[in-house]
């Protein structure tokens, strides 16, 4: 079935496309959108976008490839994403990842067989002052210990 | 201690909002530049404040204002460099998430002052709340007639628009934000020409940090010398907002003048090393920044003495490090960092920092020679200048200074491993 963004989206990406003097630039918005409605950028959701706004295909993928946040394949309901630069590091960002590995056990860049978690290490958050940070899906959890990563983790159902 | 300015309106509550934020004072600057201050005014007082770009680069905001063509057949824009990556670096939050108003208003005067009519924030796709906090401030400001056409019955007109980035250091890089902006893969560009002349799609722009848009009302309000009085005596160039990160007792978010000695910061404000153990290093300015040994910390906090030590002012983002720390650790953190995110596109930095990163893995492996030291500082040696974009020489900035300034730290870690 070919893939199309809701009535409720299609007007929500006609307000975008509006505040843009040049609609090229509605891309990295329009596949934010696709991303929010169908969960997996597919190769289909690809050229959806890439007709809808009438640029190059080649142009989806090279978007869609070239920026980490865009994801082309199924994530877990809890997407955690372990911040491991430098700050996080210096204050044990490392044993938390240990931590996690080894109570999911999964490795970075794995999903839980349930389905339920996926873990990713990801560059600097910008919470370098209550470090360490982990993000899960669009909400932080600061000042991190290993005894607090085992209450989120249980925490999350 | 001085009045907070830049942070005044943190820790209140709903400062986020519109009501907080005129109560404290807030768009009077923007009435007095709209309505009773020329264009050339403007730009004159925002000279005369010494106020250097707060993104890392420290160009003067004026001077780029001025850079911009008068008369220009293709629309002139503003974009606001929201893209905060630098690792270290969370003062931009603060001032989205706290205060976005004076981001609103301080982009209002920039566009007036410099003819624009369309100006975009680009924020880092992971700061969800700062563009919820942007785009109700930017509403609000529409419905008060502060944006959109004919403000305060004054003819001028402006649009502004909040851009999500998707995750990418590299776009924090003027030319590369641009290229995101129009929605491509972020990828420098060659200069000239600059984007001064040709920016964002193909018209002249003016690209600011989130910082140096918040600190012109006040600029405004208040004069350019009051401005640069704010800064340490001698060095001038007003207040900034340091980003303290690491082994401190208090880490955080600090305003304090352009010039105070490092050693103050950590020790005055910060309330010195954890646990009172010893210093080991500090980086500066962010991570690009060349890291500083325990005798360097008197240097005063701004851009001329910290190029003069070799190090730079960056982004004002303080890392410090004690004595306990291990720093084979923290250069693969850093280099392994400045890998994953070189674009690809210039071969000296995507080959370079790819392979510094894997020696020194190696040598944290325990797999290391005394030799792959003196390897990493030639190799960072090849990328220095030969790159389109400074993050090459952004990566070669930790490379260079932790493997020769702590070298036997390095060679004794070679040696028990």
């Amino acid at each position: 079935m070919a893939v199309e963004f809701s009535e409720k989206t299609k007007e929500k990406f006609k307000v975008v496309l509006g505040k843009y003097p040049e609609k090229d630039a509605a891309l990295l918005p329009a596949l934010w959108l696709a991303q929010k409605e169908f969960s997996v950028i597919t190769p289909e959701v690809e050229e959806y976008v890439s007709k809808l706004l009438g640029v190059p295909l080649v142009r989806v993928r090279e978007v869609l490839t070239f920026y980490t946040m865009y994801t082309a394949k199924s994530l877990g309901k809890y997407h955690l994403q372990l911040c491991t630069n430098i700050a996080c590091t210096l204050l044990g960002a490392e044993d938390i990842l240990g931590r996690i590995k080894n109570k999911l056990q999964i490795d970075v860049g794995e999903t839980t067989p349930d389905k339920k978690f996926t873990l990713s290490t990801v560059e600097c958050l910008g919470y370098c002052g209550t470090a360490p940070v982990i993000q899960v899906n669009d909400d932080f959890y600061e000042n991190l210990t290993p005894k607090k990563v085992d209450e989120l983790l249980g925490k999350l159902k | 201690m001085a009045e907070p300015i830049l942070s005044r309106n943190f820790g209140k509550k709903d400062s986020h909002t519109l009501q907080v934020y005129v109560e404290g004072g807030g768009y009077e600057a923007m009435k007095k530049a709209l309505k009773e201050m020329k264009p050339e005014q403007i730009i004159q007082e925002v000279d005369k404040s010494g106020l250097k770009g707060r993104g890392g680069a420290g160009f003067p905001v004026g001077k780029k204002w001025s850079f911009i063509p008068k008369e220009s057949p293709k629309p002139k824009y503003l974009v606001i460099n929201a893209d905060e990556g630098e690792p270290g670096t969370f003062k931009d939050r603060q001032i989205m998430e706290q205060d976005p108003h004076a981001v609103v208003e301080g982009a209002i005067i920039t566009c007036f002052a410099v003819g624009i009519h369309w100006a975009g924030i680009y924020v880092r796709g992971e700061y969800v709340k700062s563009i919820e906090r942007l785009e109700g401030a930017i509403e609000e400001a529409y419905a008060k007639g502060y944006l959109g056409k004919n403000i305060l019955e004054t003819g001028f007109d402006l649009d502004i628009v909040v851009h999500r980035g998707a995750g990418a250091y590299i776009c924090g890089e003027e030319t590369a934000l641009l290229e995101s902006f129009e929605g491509k893969k972020g990828q420098p560009r060659k200069k000239p020409p600059f984007p001064a002349i040709v920016g964002l799609f193909q018209g002249p722009t003016v690209i600011n940090n989130i910082e140096s848009t918040a600190s012109i009302p006040h600029i405004i309000k208040n004069g350019g010398e009051w401005w640069n009085n704010l800064g340490a005596p001698g060095i001038g160039g007003g207040v900034r907002l340091f980003s303290v990160s690491g082994h401190v007792k208090k880490p955080g978010v600090y305003e304090l003048p352009m010039g105070i000695p490092l050693r103050e910061i950590i020790y005055t404000h910060a309330g010195g090393i954890r646990g009172d153990k010893k210093l080991k290093a500090v980086i500066p300015g962010g991570s690009s920044a060349p890291v500083l040994k325990p005798e360097e910390i008197d240097v005063p906090m701004e851009f001329v003495s910290l190029a003069k030590i070799g190090s730079m002012a960056g982004s004002g983002a303080v890392i410090v490090m004690d004595e306990d720390t291990n720093l084979v650790q923290v250069l693969r953190v850093l280099l392994n960092f400045y890998a994953h995110e070189s674009c690809g596109k210039c071969t000296p930095c995507r080959e370079g920092t790819g392979w510094m990163a894997k020696i020194i893995e190696r040598i944290e492996k325990g797999e290391g020679q005394s030799e792959d030291l003196d390897t990493i500082v030639s190799i960072a040696n090849g990328i220095r200048t030969r790159t389109l974009c400074p993050l090459g020489d952004a990566a070669i900035g930790p490379a260079i200074s932790f493997v020769t300034k702590f070298r036997q730290e390095f060679e004794d870690y070679i040696k028990r491993h």
